[in-house]
């Protein structure tokens, strides 16, 4: 462990000696996302409840998603950017070092300024929970920390599904991109309002649903199935199937170049 | 000890036409073609050896050394290197292995060569004693002293080469892996690299596999030769008996060309 904290301290001097690039990053990220917020905003300001929730309730689940995936891209970026990983060679390098793939793999990328869109998340939320009409109690504060953590997984599951694919290939990989960025943005309502099929596709296929919507039935009080306020374990149950993909993936390493 | 036997590697190549639509299709069909890059290759290397692998552009050199260094896994055949499969067992091979790529870095890009050397003893946890020790060996014969504080990519090319070396051995590996070590360097650092090479080879008895195609390289440090093509050994012999054989001078770069020839390489 400590090994790979002076990987991430190398990785952060490195970043630091570009700060200018570092610190317009950071401050792009955070508009880029206000992108989505302002929408939600306009939305409410129309109509004052959609699907029977509230702005403060929306906000709640908008906040959390965000969440997850700001905290996932900083930390689980390495397989995101997998494609790049390969293509630069620096794969056949790690595999030549005595130490966990996945290890070397997190902490090769961690983007530092992605923290901006954590901390505009952790605005949004502190300033839904209050409003949100839901009573906390000590279980449903940890309900709340366990849907951000499940997010956090389902997201990872789903980079390093994408990176499990860049052994077999590494062309027309964007298109991944749709099932990441469009969880994320579907993520920013309660997935019922789209439709039955999209429920069930959110939560038998990519677990969204189940770190999202059905953890949000039982904080607001509107269904007395308290399990669901379990089910953000999926995401973590997500990443087994995820990273078994991946292991096989890497016998086909193809490796590149000279 | 190295011995390699008969393996066999793939690769399907994809080929994709040029345009929006192409890029689309090829998600569903792609077409491609295999390119066999090893097939049987078969070798043995004891150990204290210095050997050559010699052949044409994607003949398969590279391959071999990814696969022996267990980047890749064959498709086929066994290799067994002091008593491991290199893609089976890879933390405890390549803690006993050293590679350097002339094409690649090692090195944190951004950093001084110092915080990478130091980051590298962490993960091969070499204790602190040996480490300073091959430390200060390694920067009097490589004459690294003043470069040390540098970040990689300020260094030249030969600086950088030399430090590169320098990481590779920092664990006291008994295997050294050089892919074209000496690529794109200067004369003077060509031979200040290969007298390293040779000294190490004569006093620590590391095992050296070179793949070159600068023959001055394999003159100065190989006494045993394979030549490799179309995936397999082609060719397995002394320098000096090759050198009899096919060139009556004494110029080594005559004999590569008559043996790529002779092979329809």
């Amino acid at each position: 462990m400590k090994l790979y904290l002076r990987f991430m301290g190398i990785h952060f001097r490195s970043s630091m000696e570009y700060k200018a690039s570092f610190f317009m990053l950071g401050i792009a990220t955070m508009i880029a996302s206000l992108g989505g917020l302002l929408s939600l905003t306009f939305l409410f300001m129309r109509f004052h409840t959609i699907a029977g929730y509230t702005f403060s309730q929306v906000l709640l689940c908008f906040s959390t998603i965000v969440m997850s995936f700001a905290l996932s891209e900083v930390f689980f970026r390495g397989f995101d950017r997998f494609e790049q990983i390969i293509r630069g060679g620096t794969f056949d390098r790690m595999l030549l070092r005595p130490c966990s793939l996945i290890g070397q793999i997190l902490f090769e990328k961690i983007e530092f300024n992605r923290l901006s869109k954590v901390i505009e998340a952790a605005v949004v939320l502190a300033y839904a929970i209050p409003r949100s009409g839901v009573i906390w109690t000590a279980d449903k504060i940890l309900v709340l920390i366990l849907m951000i953590l499940g997010g956090v997984m389902m997201f990872a599951g789903m980079f390093l599904l994408f990176a499990g694919i860049c052994f077999y290939t590494l062309e027309g990989l964007e298109v991944l991109n749709i099932l990441t960025n469009g969880s994320e943005n579907f993520g920013h309502y309660p997935v019922s309002v789209y439709g039955k099929w999209m429920l069930r596709f959110y939560t038998f296929i990519v677990p969204l649903a189940c770190v999202q919507y059905y953890p949000l039935q039982y904080l607001l009080g509107r269904s007395d199935r308290s399990w669901y306020g379990l089910l953000p374990l999926a995401g973590f149950v997500f990443t087994i199937p995820c990273y078994c993909f991946w292991r096989i993936g890497l016998k086909h390493y193809k490796s590149n170049g000279s | 000890m190295i011995e390699v036997q008969s393996i066999s590697k793939t690769f399907k190549v994809f080929q994709r036409d040029a345009g929006m639509m192409s890029a689309f299709r090829a998600l569903f069909h792609r077409k491609y073609t295999l390119v066999h890059a090893l097939n049987g290759l078969s070798f043995t290397i004891q150990e204290g050896e210095i050997v050559g692998l010699i052949g044409p552009n994607g003949a398969g050199k590279s391959t071999t050394v990814k696969v022996l260094s267990g980047i890749l896994v064959p498709d086929g055949g066994t290799c067994v290197i002091n008593g491991r499969v290199p893609w089976k067992e890879r933390k405890a091979h390549v803690k006993e292995i050293g590679v350097v790529f002339g094409q690649r870095s090692q090195l944190w890009w951004d950093v001084p060569i110092i915080d990478s050397f130091t980051l590298l003893k962490d993960i091969y946890r070499i204790p602190e004693t040996e480490y300073q020790k091959n430390l200060a060996e390694l920067t009097e014969t490589l004459d690294l002293a003043d470069i040390l504080k540098t970040p990689a990519r300020q260094l030249s090319l030969g600086q950088r080469m030399r430090c590169e070396i320098a990481a590779s051995l920092l664990h006291d590996p008994k295997i050294l892996f050089l892919d074209e070590p000496t690529i794109g360097l200067d004369v003077v650092s060509k031979r200040s690299v290969r007298d390293f090479i040779k000294k190490r080879n004569e006093e620590k008895g590391t095992t050296i596999i070179l793949t070159t195609h600068d023959t001055l390289d394999l003159e100065a440090l190989t006494e045993r030769i394979l030549l490799i093509g179309k995936g397999r050994i082609l060719l397995d012999g002394r320098l000096e008996d090759l050198k009899q054989q096919y060139a009556e001078g004494s110029n080594l770069e005559d004999v590569v060309v008559r043996l790529y020839e002779e092979y329809h390489l």
